[in-house]
């Protein structure tokens, strides 16, 4: 029984309901830049093969093949990990964060940002089991009952790590994938091929839109989303107590907590701009990705390297005022040792092209944007491994000094993790909806009517 | 027909022929025209289906469901003390004595504590949001409506189920037709055979 009924006169925002949706469902379901895809998609898949020819060269050797030696036992395998966690936290901050702030803004950028949330994740998780060596015994970080009869030590930072990076990684997944349920749908409904209908069908999970859904779903992701913010200060803090807790000079520091998680925004935020800028030219979304966006992006991007600045002004004024001997000496090293280009380098990439971004012209510009993000990007790797290389290669004692220089094992195990993450992210842009278009249809509505009420 | 507390719906069995009435809107407006004069008109069992959250819309179908928020607090708590509790019992059952510092220093397991207090609060949640909208699910009988795809895109829909009490096929359907919708469709087991 079906009746047809006079149409409802309303009018220019429902076309642009239908028209969002279409925009964003329709790249996972015909993709429009299939050529371009694939190359990505080589290149990336074989910064893979070098992720896993170099893990299999450590797993078989041993990390001796790598650089790392007493005194300088971190090496690449922590500056990276701390750089790839750093670049995650953006993802969250920007989802989380915006959202309990209402800004609606964000809806244009949050999914793809937790998308490289999870991917960076995965490259920083890897990095501590492959600094094992001996990774099959990697499961001895977990509290079980065991033939030794003995527990993790719960009072150190090494320990609290596999909780904090664990943790952070589930709810990522989980906060990432609520959010992708209902997006999930409007592709299932949208395709026409059997194939795809099963695909978004099952991983929908028969979302259907009912009201009563969505209230419990708004109940549970705005939950997660203000749990999440904390638990991102919270996993940076306590990756810097990795640091911050161990008697080395420059690392033992109160400062270092707000410094890293600041570094971490900042980095993220970096990347972010450049994975904006990219998606909206590959794929013609300038009407959802404005530059308003990017305006917005560069503004973040500029308050959070301004932050992580003043921790590096922190750093020497109180070095300084301290007058430590050698927290003076590790400054000195810092600034002038067999490492200075790592920190020259982190002054230069992330302070100086960021200046830039007063500039509503060069914030609205994609290239600018991109190459400033890219400039950070590299700066922020320089800054993890000036922390950790400087402090470490002249401790206290001037009989274990030792210089440390990567191997090319090193190098090429980081190349790959490029790798690692970059062949997840480009399936997930080819199959899902890489923007949030409910949420975009949601903000529309409620600008509408608040249009209305005014 | 049982209803409990906070807008929770038993859905109509299995071997009712009409599982319900669902009227088609094209505007949020509209739609929520629709369930207050459906409410004025005694229906009770209704729901709506929509592209994105329309704020008032679930208070206006009378939900007042506050289980995911307490169960997140559950977890919350369960994590808080299986986290603390863990930390305390390890150091208790293999006491590692560190220069005379106390065993059970709380300020060392703070991190793992609120690590772990933030994993349950999110698991308990999200399970619980699926759990109590009976997500995932293969099929559901509006999914055999033809223009129902059109509800995540733009379209916002009404659904009078079959167990309302005030349910007549023919009457809650021409009631339907009476609040101006795009359509009006018969959701039913019949249907499904076709």
């Amino acid at each position: 029984m079906t009746q047809q009924v006079s149409p409802g006169a309303h009018g220019s925002s429902l076309n642009r309901y239908a028209a969002i949706t279409g925009e964003i469902t329709q790249i996972p379901i015909s993709f429009p830049q299939r050529r371009n895809w694939w190359i990505a998609f080589a290149f990336a898949l074989t910064l893979l093969l070098i992720f896993f020819v170099s893990a299999i060269v450590v797993f078989w050797n041993g990390v001796g093949v790598w650089g790392i030696n007493i005194p300088v036992n971190w090496g690449l395998a922590i500056s990276n990990y701390i750089w790839w966690l750093g670049i995650g936290h953006a993802g969250t901050l920007i989802s989380a964060m915006l959202l309990l702030m209402n800004e609606h803004w964000r809806n244009a950028l949050n999914r793809f940002a937790e998308a490289m949330t999870l991917f960076a994740v995965v490259c920083a998780g890897l990095y501590p089991i492959l600094h094992l060596g001996r990774f099959w015994y990697f499961y001895w970080m977990a509290p079980y009952p065991n033939t030794m009869n003995i527990w993790p030590q719960f009072k150190s930072p090494l320990t609290w790590d596999f909780f904090a990076v664990l943790t952070y990684l589930i709810v990522s997944v989980l906060f990432w994938y609520i959010g992708v349920i209902p997006d999930l749908a409007a592709t299932r409904d949208r395709t026409q091929k059997r194939r795809q209908q099963v695909f978004y069908g099952l991983f929908a999970l028969g979302w259907r839109g009912s009201a009563r859904h969505w209230a419990r779903w708004q109940q549970a992701y705005r939950l997660t989303a203000a749990i999440a913010v904390p638990l991102v200060v919270s996993v940076h803090s306590e990756v810097s107590l990795l640091f911050a807790a161990g008697p080395i000079p420059g690392w033992n520091s109160t400062v270092f907590p707000p410094y890293f998680v600041l570094g971490a925004a900042f980095s993220g935020f970096a990347v972010v701009s450049m994975i904006a800028t990219v998606l909206r030219y590959a794929f013609d979304l300038e009407d959802l990705v404005t530059a308003r966006h990017l305006d917005l992006l560069g503004k973040l991007l500029l308050a959070s390297g301004l932050m992580t600045s003043y921790g590096y002004i922190s750093e020497v004024f109180f070095t300084l005022y301290s007058g430590v001997q050698h927290d003076v000496l590790t400054l000195q090293h810092r600034l002038g040792g067999t490492y200075a280009w790592s920190y020259w380098g982190a002054v230069i990439c992330n302070f100086v092209p960021l200046q830039l971004l007063w500039w509503h012209n060069i914030r609205t510009n994609p290239l600018p944007l991109f190459l400033i993000g890219l400039s950070v990007t590299v700066g922020m790797w320089c800054e993890r491994y000036m922390l950790l290389v400087t402090a470490l290669y002249k401790d206290y004692l001037v009989s274990s000094w030792g210089e440390y220089h990567a191997s090319f094992w090193e190098w090429s195990l980081y190349i790959g993790t490029l790798g690692v993450f970059l062949v997840p992210f480009l399936l997930f842009v080819r199959f899902l909806p890489m923007i949030s278009s409910f949420e975009i249809k949601e903000a529309l509505y409620e600008e509408e009517e608040r249009g209305r009420d005014a | 027909m049982r209803k409990k507390k906070g807008g929770v719906m038993r859905e109509p069995a299995p071997h009712e022929p009409i599982f319900g009435i669902l009227a088609e809107f094209s505007h949020p407006d509209a739609l929520r025209d629709a369930v207050r004069k459906t409410y004025a008109g005694g229906y009770t069992h209704i729901d709506t289906y929509t592209p994105f959250p329309i704020e008032g819309l679930a208070e206006a179908l009378h939900f007042q469901d506050s289980r995911v928020p307490l169960l997140c607090l559950a977890g919350g708590i369960t994590g808080a003390l299986t986290g603390y509790g863990m930390q305390v019992y390890t150091n208790l059952d293999f006491p590692i004595d560190i220069g005379g510092r106390p065993l059970i220093s709380w300020q060392a397991f703070m991190l793992i504590t609120f690590e772990l207090t933030v994993l349950f609060a999110v698991l308990f949640a999200i399970a619980g949001m699926l759990l109590f909208n009976r997500l995932p699910r293969l099929n559901y009988p509006v999914f055999d409506i033809e223009s129902f795809h059109l509800a995540s895109s733009d379209k916002f829909f009404l659904i009078v189920f079959s167990n309302d009490p005030r349910f007549d096929p023919e009457e809650t359907s021409s009631f339907l037709s009476d609040l101006d919708p795009v359509r009006v469709d018969q959701v039913g087991k019949a249907e499904e055979a076709e």
